[in-house]
């Protein structure tokens, strides 16, 4: 059996949860059997739509006392159902809940970990998977050498694909102990898309010149239903959050499109971006290091250019 | 207190990534190598920060790794540390490394456990969360501030478009990022005293190692870019729309 671990916030179910949901899926398949998924928390959504993504089950944990999440409980409830149902291997998303529990859940279940992966294991030669490494560089083939498996999934790695069927849907009480950390607040930026969950990402650079003209970088965006990010120096200046920062030192990313306004293409900020399906760069610099890693590039002053992406892209949504 | 920090050691962020003996070996060859950037940035500080805070905190640094650390350990003592620990032992396996930082741990008695989010060549993000259940010891990951208030810590960690702010009692692991402090040069005063500050060795102790690594690969080059002529960018949100199918 394959264990799915379905991740959600505030009772929404994460985007990555359906990769994930996916990938179990196809890996079940893989190794003639069923997956499963696990969801802590409660949320209003039917989740026997799981069966759209590949799951044969659901197993719902509603119990109060894991609003939080305190890592070594959730350890304790998905290791306990693993166990019940006899699930050898589990995948989580390398979202930052996975990050908090793989590493534990590994430890507890004698289990090798993968973190990171972006494919289905390869079963020609026992069990081993791709992940990225040196910060999207390269990748390498883990094997895991263990019964038990567990595999962190990187985000945008896998493409969702439905069907028709739905899942059963069962609650299940999970004992996850006493807690040790306790959750004071929550701080969530309101009716932004998540940096790491977005498909679309559209990023600014030293070369914006100033926080006042970042209204080129947030119109675009809001356009294209993307996220914002940038480059170091930009957080380090002040001119955005900190948690848009994206390379070497800060989010690694992979969305479909990253448009790179102004930005160099440090060596550092393409070790967060360069696993990104398609890049735009934007730069009025024809020797800037990012137009090597491009797909389509215009040379170009951002203070002319920009306008005009933002109107055809306001023609294209006939707007 | 009494913090340990754990230290690797990282290819830095410039090197070219290569490998050798068909593909199964990073090519170290002309390698500089680095304090792992979150661990030296992030973890390390924050640290030194407590000391000169409080001058009573004691530091110590671990690294799981070979000889040829010990001028990158040399390095980190620099920034600051009483004393560095090297296990001796040469496996990559993060249960493996986790489990031989856990022994050391166990007797140094520790309030805090400080670790970089990940290391910037294996990226396992690991380490923090498995020396936790090891030891079954409380652990927050990815955090971007820590101050800790008698033997209440607390914590603000990054989480999907937002922010949690965590309690927690030591003993306690701390996985570090962007945020929690800011990157320092060690000065000459640091480095003439790291010569004399003691860095011991120790042989590791026998542990499972659940991976290993067959082989790696790189990603295929990119095509190339295509131009588009700065006066039609229209052109370019086409090509996205109909070639690309991005937007
Ligand atoms: C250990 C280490 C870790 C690092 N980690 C990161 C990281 O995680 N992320 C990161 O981003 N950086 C990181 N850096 C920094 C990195 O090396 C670069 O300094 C940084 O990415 C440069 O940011 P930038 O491209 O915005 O600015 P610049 O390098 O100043 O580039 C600005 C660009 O804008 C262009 N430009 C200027 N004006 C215009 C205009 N009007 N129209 C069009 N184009 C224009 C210029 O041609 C130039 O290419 C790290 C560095 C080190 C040493
Ligand atoms: N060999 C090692 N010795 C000491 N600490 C390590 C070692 N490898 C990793 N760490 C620590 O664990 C963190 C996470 O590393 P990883 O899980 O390998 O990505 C690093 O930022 C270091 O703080």
């Amino acid at each position: 059996m394959v264990l799915v671990y379905i991740d959600q916030a505030d009772g929404q179910i994460k985007k990555s949860s359906f990769e994930v949901a996916c990938y179990g899926a196809a890996l079940a398949q893989q190794l003639s059997t069923e997956a499963c998924g696990i969801i802590i928390g409660n949320t209003s959504e039917d989740l026997s739509n799981f069966g759209n993504y590949g799951l044969k089950k659901v197993y719902s944990v509603k119990d109060a006392s894991f609003n939080n999440l305190d890592p070594q409980m959730y350890i304790a409830a998905i290791s306990g159902l693993a166990e019940k149902i006899s699930a050898n291997v589990i995948v989580l998303s390398n979202n930052t809940t996975g990050k908090a529990v793989a590493p534990g859940l590994s430890v507890k279940m004698k289990a090798g970990l993968v973190v990171g992966a972006v494919a289905l294991p390869d079963l020609s030669n026992g069990f081993s998977v791709k992940k990225s490494v040196f910060s999207g560089k390269a990748f390498a083939h883990i094997k895991i050498n263990t019964e038990t498996k567990i595999i962190s999934l990187n985000q945008n790695s896998y493409a969702v694909t439905k069907t028709d069927a739905k899942a059963e849907v069962e609650d299940y009480s999970a004992n996850g102990g006493t807690p040790k950390i306790k959750v004071v607040k929550t701080d969530k930026v309101k009716g932004e898309i998540p940096l790491s969950e977005a498909s679309i990402v559209v990023s600014g650079g030293r070369g914006l010149k100033g926080p006042e003209n970042w209204g080129l970088i947030t119109e675009l965006a809001h356009l294209l239903g993307a996220a914002t990010a940038c480059s170091r120096p930009v957080a380090d200046l002040g001119w955005r959050p900190h948690h848009e920062h994206v390379g070497q030192t800060g989010l690694a990313i992979a969305p479909n499109l990253y448009i790179a306004v102004g930005i160099s293409g440090a060596i550092q900020h393409l070790a967060g971006v360069n696993r990104s399906k398609v890049i735009v760069v934007i730069n009025k610099d024809p020797e800037a290091p990012f137009f090597k890693a491009a797909d389509y590039g215009i040379v170009g002053d951002i203070f002319e250019v920009m306008p005009k992406i933002i109107d055809a892209v306001k023609n294209l949504k006939g707007l | 207190m009494k913090i340990l920090v754990c230290i690797s050691k990282t290819p830095d962020t410039t090197a070219k990534i290569a490998f050798t003996d068909n593909n199964t070996k990073f090519a170290a060859d002309g390698v500089q190598w680095i304090i792992n950037p979150y661990d030296e940035w992030y973890a390390l500080i924050r640290a030194v920060e407590f000391k000169e805070k409080d001058p009573s905190t004691i530091i110590h640094l671990v690294n799981v790794g070979l000889a040829e650390n010990d001028p990158v350990i040399r390095k980190a003592l620099a920034l600051g540390g009483d004393e560095a620990i090297r296990i001796n032992y040469d496996g990559k396996d993060p249960f493996a490394v986790a489990s031989q930082i856990a022994n050391i741990a166990k007797e140094g008695g520790y309030d805090l456990i400080l670790t970089g989010k990940e290391t910037i060549d294996y990226n396992s993000s690991s380490i923090g969360g498995m020396i936790a259940a090891i030891l079954d010891m409380a652990f927050i990951s990815h955090a971007i501030k820590l101050d800790i208030n008698g033997n209440i810590a607390t914590a603000v960690r990054e989480i999907e478009g937002g922010e949690e702010t965590d309690e927690a009692l030591l003993p306690l692991i701390v996985s570090c990022q962007k945020g929690m402090a800011e990157q320092r040069i060690p000065n000459m005063k640091g480095i003439m005293g790291a010569r004399t500050k003691p860095l011991k060795v120790v042989e590791p102790a026998a542990v499972d190692e659940y991976t290993s690594i067959a082989s790696f690969e790189m990603p295929p080059a990119k095509a190339g870019v295509k131009l588009i002529p700065a006066d039609n960018p229209a052109e370019l949100v086409r090509l996205l729309h109909e070639e690309a199918r991005v937007i």
